[in-house]
């Protein structure tokens, strides 16, 4: 950099500004120059408003109100009423999330291709997405409760006697994360299969392979990759289930999920040390399974005509 | 696409895949899967029916629709829950998100599509991880520091939340669009002396209008049903609609059950007129996520 007067700098620019061209030159040719200053407000951002308050939370979570640095976390995992929020949470993501994928799978591969009302189909599928959780909720609230459509069509039929109970325990709370969740897993699954070139599974039935053996040793495995994708993006809606879990669930006991106890750390005790340091409790136990899954996904088949969307 | 249409007894001999699978009697798989997706139709219709049944009814207890129907619980809802007003904050909100996070998002995908530079990789990994995130897990923390600096409570506080999922949105809607454009488009018209400032505005703006459009609306759509972060960091006089229909949810049995439904029914009539207007322009499966799978350096 502080090579002033080198003959070799003084020839490639004018001779006064020598040594500011010189590194400005050799970073263009690393790729960086004035163009990447677009670049700056997004970092900027980024940094502020996310990396920030994230590290300052962690930091946060170190310093508890009283007690060493590692007492908030101490106080979580000692407390089987804090620390069953994360069973009661992944007991409620993870059915929900599986089933979400599992039920989009036959219902994807019989949709994909065209057919009349497909574009029907998607849009109505799309608005409970677009709706969100908290008039979900309200929706299961009247449709499911006691005297709702469902229990009335239920007795109607015979199928019961007295309503079941459906709404503010586990089921109420399963079903909205079901009614968001699956039109989100199935679409991403659509357009996951739609992306598969449907030449090879014709080819595959050239040979003589039944739709089963198609669909398990040829369609199946282009899918994974995309399965695992939609998997962790449904399990991420669904492990931050907050205004649900409060609304149809049962929040001080059943669906006591792991957010709600966050919440009420920050927002009923003002304890924000606290509540910082089960946010990262919350953090962490998601990025550990979506990394599990992700892992398990680098060793599928990734590449071309894949069900990469 | 299987090429296999509506034609019944597609099967030409000889050419084995094409099995005639679009007749009527389908076989018991097909006839699964349909109950299955019209099961779900039919529930998805009584969820949202039984909240737009309920708003227009005048008493509904223990039968199968109301006694008698009203509009009154939409004025009462109205005054109640000062919708006005909240509708006022919600569309200031959205749009000033959408905004600046185009203002910021803009630039950067087009840095990140076009050029590339050490660390490129990194910059990725941090724009996607707030779309990888649930929201309370960051909000929680970025609350606590917008309350520190005193900006949580108040308009500001909310839109500031509300960028930190949708810049990252735009930036990665944006970078395969902008992929897709030939720069040697703007390799001509920077050599017919146009600098970067007018290549930018009248070369490059008008081409990418159509993503952006595209982008703009998703994050509107995406800001309005945005429930977690403003929650997390909105006041009294800066909730959006999604937080006040929370709120009187929550509130239950002080206020009649059937404003609070008039009020669902705003706010999705709202959401759902949005919606309509998305799908002109993008492709359903784009309002559900757009996340690159691996990022290409």
């Amino acid at each position: 950099m502080s090579v002033t007067t080198s003959p070799h700098a003084t020839v490639a620019t004018g001779p006064p500004r020598t040594p500011r061209a010189h590194w400005r030159h050799r970073l263009a040719e690393r790729g960086v120059d004035g163009q990447l200053w677009l670049l700056a407000p997004a970092v900027l951002f980024v940094v502020l408003l996310f990396l920030y308050p994230f590290f300052y939370g962690l930091g946060l979570s170190f310093q508890p109100t009283k007690g060493g640095p590692f007492s908030d976390y101490a106080r979580f995992f000692g407390d089987a009423y804090q620390r069953g929020t994360i069973w009661t949470t992944l007991g409620l993501a993870l059915p929900a999330a599986l089933l979400n994928v599992l039920a989009s799978v036959p219902i994807a591969y019989r949709m994909r291709g065209r057919f009349r009302g497909k574009r029907l189909v998607t849009i109505l599928l799309v608005v409970p997405i677009t709706l969100g959780t908290v008039l979900t909720a309200q929706g299961l609230l009247n449709f499911l409760g006691p005297t709702g459509w469902f229990n009335r069509v239920l007795m109607a039929l015979h199928l019961t006697d007295e309503p079941v109970r459906l709404v503010h325990n586990y089921w109420g709370v399963f079903f909205s994360l079901i009614i968001t969740g699956f039109p989100f897993a199935f679409l991403l699954v659509l357009s996951y299969l739609s992306g598969i070139d449907p030449t090879l599974e014709r080819a595959a039935a050239t040979l003589g392979a039944g739709w089963w053996q198609r669909f398990r040793t040829v369609t199946l495995p282009l899918l994974m990759p995309g399965l695992a994708t939609t998997f962790c993006l449904t399990f991420v809606l669904a492990f931050s289930v907050f205004p649900s879990a409060v609304l149809v669930g049962n929040p001080a006991g059943e669906t006591r999920v792991i957010s709600i106890a966050a919440y009420q750390a920050a927002y009923e005790q003002y304890d924000y040390p606290y509540a910082s340091a089960i946010a990262m409790v919350m953090g962490a136990i998601e990025l550990v399974i979506i990394s599990v899954v992700l892992l398990a996904r680098t060793r599928l088949y990734t590449g071309s005509s894949g069900g990469k969307g | 696409m299987v090429s296999v249409t509506g034609i019944p007894g597609t099967g030409v001999p000889g050419v084995g895949p094409a099995r005639p699978r679009r007749r009527l009697v389908a076989r018991p798989a097909a006839w699964l899967v349909w109950g299955a997706v019209i099961f779900f139709f039919l529930n998805l219709l009584g969820v949202v029916g039984s909240v737009l049944v309920s708003s227009f009814g005048r008493q509904w207890f223990d039968t199968w629709l109301p006694e008698g129907f009203t509009a009154k619980w939409y004025s009462d809802a109205w005054h109640q829950f000062t919708l006005g007003q909240v509708i006022l904050v919600t569309l200031e909100v959205s749009l000033l998100v959408v905004g600046l996070s185009l203002l910021i998002g803009v630039p950067a995908a087009y840095v990140l599509a076009r050029r590339s530079f050490p660390g490129k990789r990194a910059a990725y990994l941090v724009f996607l991880l707030p779309i990888l995130m649930p929201p309370i897990t960051y909000g929680i923390p970025l609350a606590t520091v917008l309350y520190k600096f005193g900006l949580a409570g108040h308009l500001s506080g909310v839109v500031l939340a509300n960028l930190v999922p949708s810049v990252p949105f735009v930036i990665l809607t944006m970078t395969p669009f902008i992929e897709q454009i030939d720069p040697r488009i703007e390799s001509a018209a920077r050599m017919c002396g146009a600098g970067l400032r007018s290549m930018f505005l009248r070369v490059l703006a008008p081409l990418l209008l159509p993503g952006m459009l595209a982008s703009a609306i998703l994050v509107l759509v995406r800001t309005v049903g945005m429930f977690e972060l403003t929650f997390l960091t909105a006041g009294p006089d800066s909730q959006t609609l999604v937080v006040a229909l929370y709120y009187s949810m929550s509130a239950a049995g002080i206020r009649a059950q059937q404003s609070v439904d008039a009020m669902a029914v705003i706010y999705t009539s709202m959401m759902l007129v949005l919606l309509v207007i998305a799908l002109r322009y993008v492709n359903p499966t784009q309002l559900v996520a757009r996340v690159k799978e691996e990022p290409e350096p």
